[in-house]
Parts: C-alpha cells; structure tokens; sequence
C-alpha cells in the first residue's frame, strides 16, 4: 500500500511533507532527550530486521495467498512509539531510494500512512490504553488484534484520502474505499497475527525486551492529540488551498456537473495565473492543447460547437503526436552525443 | 522483489555505480538533490490529462544518466518492474472516464486511457530520477545532504546505522529463510507457526548483534555522532547546475514544448 508519486498531487504530497517532516523532527527531539545511546544501533539494526522481515512470507492457510509483517506495531512495542517511528520512516526511505517504491515526493504520505499511524496514533491511544499493566492472554489476543486492523484501516483510509484529494486517478472515491477497506481488513488480520506470534515467542524467550515499550518515556496521549491537531489543520489548510487553486481537481467535477459555464472565473491563484501565462504565450492559438485548456473548456465546447472541438482536437493531438516523436528522438540523440563525448574524454586518459 | 537475496543484489549493484567519478558523480550531494526535487514537483504538478507536455522531461534522467556512465538498461527494467499500485490504480481510469479528448481521424482518445497514460509517463519520470539520483550520489552522501538542508541529527544517524547493518541482517534473514524452504515441501511448513518462530528468532539475534554492536562501538570511542569522512563544497558548478536545471523544468512547465515543436514541424508541412 505504498503511494505513488504519479497518484499525487503536489499541494497533497507537500502537505503530507510537511506533517511527517514534524512527526520525524519530533521523535528526533524525543530520542534526544531520553539519551540512551544503546538505543542508535539497536534501532538501526531493527530497521534492517524489519527490511529483511517484509519480504520473508508466509502462506496464509486455505487461501492459497501468502502474507508478511509490516511491522509498525510490533516496533512500537518493543521499542515505544518515537523509536519505533523513526525506524519505519528509515525504512521506507530506503525503499524509497532504492527500489522506488513510492517515490520520493510521496515518502511523506507513506511515512505518514506506514509510520505515523501505527507508532505515533494506534499504538499509544489504543494498543497502551487498553492493553493495561498485566494483561491476560485473551485480552492481549484481543487487544493486539485489534489496534493491528485499527492501523491498517486507518492506513488504507488514508491513502484512499490522500488519493483522492489529489486527483490524478479517475477512481470514484465510494469505489476505491469498497476496493480498498476489505482488502486491508484481511491484512490487518495477517498483520495483528504476527505481531501476536512474535510478541508471544519473546515472552517465552527474553521477556525483558518487552519492557523497553512500556517505559515511563511513552509519549503522553494529549502530546500525541495535539500533535495530529496540528496535523489536521495543516492538512486541511493544504487541500482547501489545492482546491481554490487547482481547477483539475474538484472544480473539474463541479464543472462537469455544472456544465462549465463559469470556468474562467473560478481561475485565480497559481492555477490562473499558469494558464493566463499559458494563453498569453502560446504562438499558435488555434492549436492549443486540449489538455492545457482542461477538460472544462473541451467538454463546454463540446456542447455547444462539436465542430469547433473537432478540428482543434485533431489539430493540437497531431502537434501533441508529432511533437513527442520529435521530443523523443532529440532526448535520444542528446544521449548518444553525451555518451559519445563521453568516451572520448575518458578515452585519451585509458 | 520476492526473494531478499534478489533485492539484496539489486541494492548491491545501485550502491556500486555511486562509486563512480565522472563530473555528475563529483558534484555535491546537495545540488543533486535540489535539481531532482524540482524536477518531481514540476512534474506531478501538471494536470492529469497532459501528456505530450510532460516527454521533454525525460531530458533530466537520461543527460544524467548518459553524463554519469549509468547502465541504462538495467535502470530502465527498474523503473518497469517498479510501482504496480500507480499503474493497479491508473488502469481504472478508462473504465470510469469516458469523456472524450481528442479525436484523431476516426479514432476518439477518452479521458481515461489520456489520464491513464500521464500517469504511467509521470510514474516512469519520477521513478527514473529517484533511481538515477540513488545511483549518481549514494545513499550516504544523500543522508547528509539532507542534515545539511535541515534534517534532524538523530534520523539521520538512524539511517546511516540501518544503511550499514541492512546488508548484514538482509542477508541473515535471506538465509533463514531459504532454510525454511528448503526444508518445508511446497505450502507446507511454511505457515504462521513457523514463520513466528522464524521471526523471533531473527529478531533475538537481531538484539544481540546490536548489544555487541554497542560495546564495540564504546570501546572504540563513540560520542554520538559518525565523524564525515568528507565536506562538499557548493561551488559555482553546484549553483550553475541547480539553476540550469530548475529553469528548465520551470521553462518546460510553463511551455508544452514537445506540441511547440509539432506545430513547428506540421506547420511547414501543407
């Protein structure tokens, strides 16, 4: 569950940035002051335990499928929620460099989504609050089962949101949530299984180790409120931005239904003021993209002068088509020159 | 990416071509990162039915790529084998836009497929330049052209712990589970109970490594932080480099320039 960068908008992968930009800088600020300098190598080893951990699987069962750990919650147990935290970050970023998944501008929805969300929210309003100081083994059953499909839920929510929000897929939202939730709902079981069967296999092993987690340096719950709070309102203040800016997102659906007959007035902001740039510096009007004059005007047409629509459709898809051919080709031979020249400085040195 | 050992070489082999000298490999780490940041925002910032307009980006991955003395091909199966949730997604565009855009001769392009297709262009463009700035600069050199733009200390000193133990414990890991397989006929014995135990165990030698790690570590003197082996420089090559990229992503932004250059091309054409 990993978002892409092609998914996202820019103000929705800024925003989800920024907020996990804060929650690293908070666990830094956190792991700081508790100055336990056994912690750096152990946190660092346990995020190549938990790399290595995500791609050993295990069948599933009856189901023919298989499942594997993705490890936001049994961190957070066992080594508290900041730890925890900037473990998973460090992970995805290594995913993120190395084999692109995600991408860099969405690290911040997936840090939020994967990190955030199990260490920093489940794990200490749900996992801690009810799992009490002595727990029996229903109740932990109980317990860990559940804050682990709480995680997921959440997760797969929130990518949903996120997806959503940015509105590069055409995918209704009801449709991808119905897509979305069940599918994460039978993970969140796989996930709340084997953190269940780890956490049991090391009370019977080393139950010192699961002591680290409930230390009396567990981030407060009013801290961890305010802070997604905080969260919130940033979020909200970045999408309501995207939407008075961003005539492809939301407007585009208001336009659909409204039949956009007020478009150009609702452009204002850096979305105005691109395609204003946009019409003033275009040197062949009549060939104009479809896609730079987005789908408003091109449906609007459409309605009302199909003829029109036609001929520039057929004339700016031509330019697009040959353009992009030319492109490639320029793009090629830019390469063949650069490898060229290459070799031959190198050449003379050998 | 199914078995560790298989990421584990592939990770291998990126880490490897950061060791390469060429002008690009020489620039500091900061300006690298800057011009691919750009790069990402300009990218995904066009709307979702621009197609044509976003092909002159593949000019920054590929001078890269070409000025770096990078394996194209394999960094090309990379960028194809990546993101299957973007194009899992993207294929149901089509199938709930089907507005039509453009016509061409008889054939009408919905929405859909256009939208569809930006995307699998942006996932193959974002994709590159991340692949292409890991294999130009390294993952360490990244880390602290991060702590220099403003990263906290103490994540960067997780990372650069994780960077050196990952091929460590991803190969432990690699291990026992091809133990388990080797030992288990087809599904079974490679249920929960075993996975659990697999785990565990992992994670208990996991613990251990990193308590001797620690002792180590003191008796050689560690004080928290890993000393820089060496400080880059943001000279005049590093700002010419931001600036001529930037501008260009912000150029190629503002002008479709794969439709000016068609409408060059059709435009002599009778």
């Amino acid at each position: 569950m990993h978002m892409a960068d092609a998914l996202l908008s820019p103000t929705v992968g800024a925003a989800m940035w920024a907020v996990s930009a804060g929650g690293v800088a908070l666990g830094s600020a956190r792991l700081c002051r508790e100055r336990d300098d056994r912690l750096a190598p152990l946190m660092g080893v346990l995020g190549g335990f938990l790399f290595a951990a995500q791609m050993i699987n295990f069948s599933i069962p009856g189901t023919g499928s298989s499942g594997h750990l993705t490890g936001g919650l049994l961190l957070a147990i066992l080594l508290g929620p900041s730890a925890a935290f900037l473990t998973v970050a460090s992970v995805l970023m290594i995913q993120a460099f190395f084999f692109a998944d995600g991408g860099l501008l969405a690290l911040g929805c997936n840090i939020f989504n994967l990190g955030m969300i199990p260490a920093l929210l489940v794990y200490p309003l749900c996992y801690r609050r009810l799992i009490g100081s002595a727990p029996g083994r229903r109740r932990e059953v109980a317990v860990t089962m559940f804050s682990a499909l709480l995680a997921m839920q959440l997760g797969a929510l929130c990518v949903v949101l996120e997806t959503a929000a940015s509105g590069i897929s055409a995918l209704p939202l009801d449709k991808f949530l119905l897509l979305m939730q069940p599918i994460h709902l039978v993970i969140g079981l796989v996930e709340g299984a084997v953190t269940l069967a780890v956490v049991s296999f090391l009370r019977k092993a080393r139950p010192e180790l699961l002591t680290r987690g409930s230390a009396p340096g567990a981030v407060p719950g009013r801290v961890v409120l305010a802070s997604f709070l905080v969260c919130a309102v940033l979020v909200a203040g970045g999408l309501s931005r995207f939407a008075s800016e961003n005539p492809d997102g939301l407007e585009w659906s208001v336009a659909k239904v409204a039949g956009a007959t007020s478009l150009s007035e609702h452009r204002t902001g850096l979305g105005g003021f691109l395609a204003a740039l946009q019409k003033k510096t275009a040197r062949f009007p009549e060939y104009q993209a479809v896609p730079a004059a987005v789908p408003g005007s091109a449906s609007a047409s459409a309605t009302t002068a199909p003829q029109a629509s036609t001929v520039a459709g057929k004339g700016s898809a031509v330019a697009g088509i040959v353009g992009t051919v030319v492109t490639v080709l320029l793009v090629t031979g830019a390469a063949f020159v650069l490898r060229r020249s290459n070799r031959a400085a190198v050449a003379p040195e050998a | 990416m199914a078995s560790v050992h298989g990421a584990l070489l592939d990770l291998k082999r990126l880490d490897q071509l950061a060791a390469g000298d060429t002008a690009v490999h020489r620039l500091d780490p900061r300006a690298k990162v800057l011009a691919t940041l750009v790069f990402i925002v300009c990218v995904v910032s066009f709307g979702r039915y621009e197609l044509s307009a976003l092909i002159p980006f593949f000019i920054f991955p590929v001078c890269l790529i070409a000025a770096g003395r990078l394996p194209a091909g394999y960094l090309a199966a990379k960028v194809a084998l990546v993101a299957p949730f973007a194009i899992a997604v993207g294929i149901c565009n089509p199938l709930f836009d089907r507005t039509v855009l453009v016509h061409l001769g008889t054939l009408d392009i919905t929405g859909g497929w256009l939208s569809f297709a930006s995307i699998v262009v942006r996932t193959a463009l974002t994709v590159a330049a991340a692949l292409t700035l890991t294999a130009l600069t390294g993952f360490t050199s990244i880390c602290r052209a991060l702590v220099r733009l403003g990263m906290p200390k103490a994540f960067a000193m997780q990372l650069l712990f994780l960077y050196r133990y990952l091929f460590v414990l991803a190969e432990e890991g690699g291990r026992a589970s091809r133990a388990r397989e080797l030992r288990s006929f087809g599904r079974k014995g490679s249920g929960l109970a075993s996975y659990a135990s697999l785990l565990g165990h992992l994670l208990l030698r996991t613990w251990q490594r990193a308590e001797r790690m620690h002792m180590a570590m003191l008796a050689r003197g560690y004080t928290g932080t890993f000393p820089a082996a060496q400080v880059g420089r943001f000279g005049a090559r590093e700002v010419a480099f931001v600036l001529f990229w930037s501008a260009l992503f912000i150029i190629l932004r503002l002008y479709n320039g794969a439709e000016l250059l068609g409408t060059l091309v059709t435009g002599y054409l009778p």
